[in-house]
């Protein structure tokens, strides 16, 4: 759509709008639209409010100001560029999430600099860019540090491309940074040089997340940056921290609502060991705690004093036993959301659903992904412990060796508010175990009875009864994960049949194939992307796809030494870009 | 696996290693991918190695990691044993940050000692693979260790899991801690030529500290048991290398009377 020039219009006389017909809504001068509109964060009610008509197209591009784009692919930046002028916050998302996993070639893309290039000229007055999985190079960031100096906040989740280098050029130049924060951040070994870069009279910062950059820090930079920083309210510390160390950091900031600890393990004193303590049982405002690398039930207790306000206990990073996450866990009443490690067992879940009645979000990580050292982790009873007493629980992520269905079954009856159920069976196609059952009504139970359900990933041997299940009864449904799992093509044609939300399907190592793929051909334009890899795509069948949806782009990744047939790996998006110019070699656009 | 390969690796070895991947990490084993091992219990100076390695758990995605988890697929198939669930990329589905992180920890922190497994399965995907590829199944200590230079405040951290020997181990570490673009590190004048430091030309050498607690030199012992015993490294000036130095001399005259 050509952007109108703004007018101006004062007089109602004006009935009639730009497209002829008459519309109350022209009632309106644009200034009194405008300034309604200006108060609508949600990108998708914006989105929605565009659609209206003309004039509301025109009012909310004005006063968008805050930039969503969930598939860095799906537009470019001059088609933004040319319609939003006011943007001054950016939230970018590049690779699809398989990419996490290893499962895609190395510079496959979404790489932000063409953004930034194209930022640096429409948007001079950026405050702030968030970005999940893209790639950030060294001269991205100096880009980004010198072209906007109202800038603030600079956000990386599951970036790569960067190195100390780049980071240097932020902490120089960003005079203003109110946030920086790294996490999950794929990358070569970052040294810890940029923390000592900030200006000695740099006092702005309220957020700082280095928790995922595995290099050492001066901590001497370190202190003097926390005790400038009045304003500092999240605090995430590296492994290179050491417990003493937080103790002094602790100190000059006790208004910290969210703290990440370094490693949680060194020999101190018995007086290091009551000041850390009591430095913990003055940070009253504590609500997020995570880090605790090494963590051991002698040090623990010297947190107790800072978990009465917690909500939100981090400890995916410790590896700790039951009986240590049940002590800890008794001074922690008011904890929505949870992360740990699966060594606490059943009997750590157990604990869990007796001292967390509030609990929310529950996230179970293995130690030992690959079951090495022949420990068990949890199963389904440590998952149905924790539903019988977390009857909130609408979050939950948990591995695990084993499960039931009649488990799942009554999981869901305890907790049916269930909005996001990823339920990790780690060996590929195992059935229930007790039944020696395929695990179908566990996940029928899931779609029956969670109908606010949002996201589900599913394993174990499942055939294509589940997702019948799931077609017919999982009508929120938005994002689905599937690997290993179904018989037929018909498994994924129910899904892509029947929900109506749907908006990301990633699916593995299953036996569909191109009737499957090709009977979502209308779904795929109202869907953000469809990931599909070993299962039985051609290349065939890729390329009719592409043929009959020219706004969709169909990305072909062979691996190697596989035939001219295979499509090994698809990745389909919609478009209003076209097919993308950067592709490395190995993808295929057809 | 790759070790047939060896004789001509001695001759050729400027020239094949360190470019495969492009900055990918250590090269590929296996059939036919054209690159190459580093020498498997030789040690090798520095200038063996014009084009260099990169270390760390390098996840810019990774064609070459991607390779490596094909090559290390046809190794598998091939019959070495291992577990259904570490044969498959990508599976569990666990950030490779993650894995690294707690898999390394529950090794620190239990009291088992470190097992040797007949998989040698890893906690990161792309270095299980890697694992799998090695002639012996030493699992080692996994994951990155502390490495700190003598004069220089900040230490570094190296993955030892991208390193197949020391030469890439060694190559890694000079170009951390002696790349010339570096003038700010602890403010020291670097030169031109990174410093040897395996073989005793340099100004500094490069050690380790076992699980013992003793500090020796740092290519001793076969990889496989380094990794095993190796808890943390430091770049010590030669000339505080004196109470390894009987060891030291030993090793280099030991290495000149080494068939290359």
């Amino acid at each position: 759509m050509d952007p109108d020039p703004k007018k101006s219009k004062f007089l109602p006389s004006n009935l009639l709008n730009s497209n002829g017909s008459s519309h109350p809504q022209s009632l309106f001068p644009d200034e009194v639209l405008e300034k309604v509109l200006s108060l609508i964060d949600s990108h998708k009610d914006r989105n929605s409010v565009s659609l209206v008509c003309k004039d509301w197209y025109n009012a909310e591009r004005w006063t968008r100001s805050n930039l969503f784009i969930g598939n860095c692919y799906s537009v470019s930046p001059e088609i933004v560029a040319r319609r939003f002028p006011k943007i001054k916050s950016v939230r970018l998302k590049g690779k699809p999430r398989f990419s996490d996993f290893d499962m895609l070639p190395r510079d496959w893309g979404a790489n932000v600099h063409s953004w930034l290039v194209m930022f640096a000229k429409a948007y001079p007055f950026l405050e702030e860019l968030r970005l999940k999985r893209m790639t950030v190079s060294d001269q991205s960031m100096e880009l980004l540090a010198k072209s906007f100096p109202h800038f603030r906040a600079l956000s990386l989740s599951s970036c790569d491309g960067f190195t100390d280098d780049g980071l240097k050029a932020i902490t120089t130049h960003c005079g203003n940074l109110t946030e920086l924060d790294i996490r999950d951040s794929v990358t070569v070994d970052v040294g810890g040089g940029w923390l000592s870069c900030f200006p000695e009279d740099f006092s702005s910062l309220e957020i700082l997340n280095f928790s995922s950059l595995n290099s050492e820090v001066s901590f001497e930079a370190l202190e003097k940056l926390v005790s400038r920083c009045r304003s500092l309210r999240v605090l995430k510390v590296n492994e290179s921290i050491t417990l003493d160390q937080l103790q002094r950091l602790l100190v000059h900031a006790p208004l910290l609502t969210e703290l990440g600890t370094g490693s949680f393990l060194q020999e101190l004193t018995p007086r290091q060991y009551e000041d850390i303590e009591s430095a913990f049982g003055n940070s009253k405002n504590l609500q997020v705690l995570s880090g605790l690398w090494d963590a051991t039930s002698f040090y623990l207790p010297v947190l107790y004093g800072a978990c009465s306000g917690l909500t939100f206990l981090n400890l995916s990073d410790a590896v700790l036993q039951s009986g240590e996450l049940a002590k800890l866990l008794a001074h922690c009443p008011n904890l929505r959301r949870l992360w740990v490690i699966d060594t606490v067992e059943d009997k750590g879940l157990e604990a869990v659903g007796s001292s967390c009645p509030l609990l929310e979000e529950l996230r179970v990580f293995p130690v030992d992904p690959y079951d090495l050292d022949h420990r068990h982790g949890v199963s389904e009873m440590g998952f149905l412990a924790v539903s019988r007493g977390c009857r909130k629980l609408r979050y939950v992520l948990y591995f695990c060796r084993r499960m039931t269905n009649a488990a799942v079954v009554t999981i869901v009856q305890n907790c049916p508010d269930f909005t996001h159920f990823r339920l990790c069976i780690m060996n590929p196609r195992q059935p229930d175990y007790l039944t020696n059952e395929t695990m179908d009504e566990a996940f029928g139970a899931v779609a029956k009875t969670c109908t606010k359900l949002r996201r589900l990933s599913v394993s174990g041997l499942l055939t294509d009864t589940t997702f019948e299940y799931i077609g017919k009864y999982a009508k929120n449904l938005e994002t689905l994960s599937v690997a290993f799992a179904g018989s037929s093509d018909r498994g994924m044609q129910c899904v892509l049949e029947g929900c109506p939300k749907l908006r990301k399907l990633e699916i593995r190592d299953c036996p569909f194939g191109n009737a499957a793929l090709l009977s979502g051909l209308k779904k795929y334009e109202m869907m953000r992307s469809l990931w599909m890899s070993s299962c039985n795509l051609t290349m065939k069948g890729c390329r009719l796809l592409a043929r009959e949806m020219p706004r969709l782009n169909v990305e072909v990744i062979k691996d190697k030494g596989s035939d001219e047939i295979q499509a090994d790996k698809v990745y389909v998006y919609r478009s209003v870009a076209g097919p993308r110019q950067d592709a490395p070699p190995v993808v295929l656009t057809l | 696996m790759g070790m047939s390969k060896e004789t001509e690796l001695e001759l050729g070895l400027g020239l094949s290693l360190g470019n495969s991947g492009g900055g990918g990490g250590v090269g590929v084993v296996g059939k036919g991918k054209g690159s190459a091992w580093g020498e498997y219990g030789r040690i090798l100076t520095a200038k063996d190695f014009p084009n260099g390695f990169s270390s760390g758990r390098s996840g810019n995605g990774g064609g070459t990691k991607r390779e490596r988890a094909a090559a290390a697929a046809d190794c598998v198939d091939e019959g070495s044993a291992s577990a259904a669930v570490s044969q498959v990329v990508g599976w569990p589905p666990i950030r490779a940050y993650r894995m690294n992180t707690l898999f390394n920890q529950s090794k620190t922190t239990s009291n088992a000692d470190q097992q040797d497994k007949g998989v040698g399965g890893d906690e990161n995907n792309e270095n299980s693979k890697k694992k799998i590829n090695h002639g012996n199944d030493e699992r080692g200590h996994l994951g990155f260790v502390k490495v700190n230079m003598d004069g220089l405040p900040i230490g570094r951290k190296v993955d030892l899991n991208a390193h197949k020997s020391y030469e890439t181990l060694a190559k890694t570490l000079e170009e951390m801690f002696f790349k010339p673009s570096l003038t700010t590190r602890g403010g020291k004048e670097q030169p031109i030529q990174p410093p040897k430091l395996l073989d005793g030309s340099s100004e500094f050498v490069l050690t380790y500290e076992d699980k013992e607690g003793d500090w020796m030199l740092v290519g001793d012992v076969p990889w496989g048991m380094f990794l095993n015993t190796v808890k943390r490294l430091r770049i010590m000036r030669t000339s505080e290398a004196n109470g390894l130095a009987p060891k030291f001399q030993e090793k280099s005259e030991k290495q000149k009377g080494k068939p290359i």
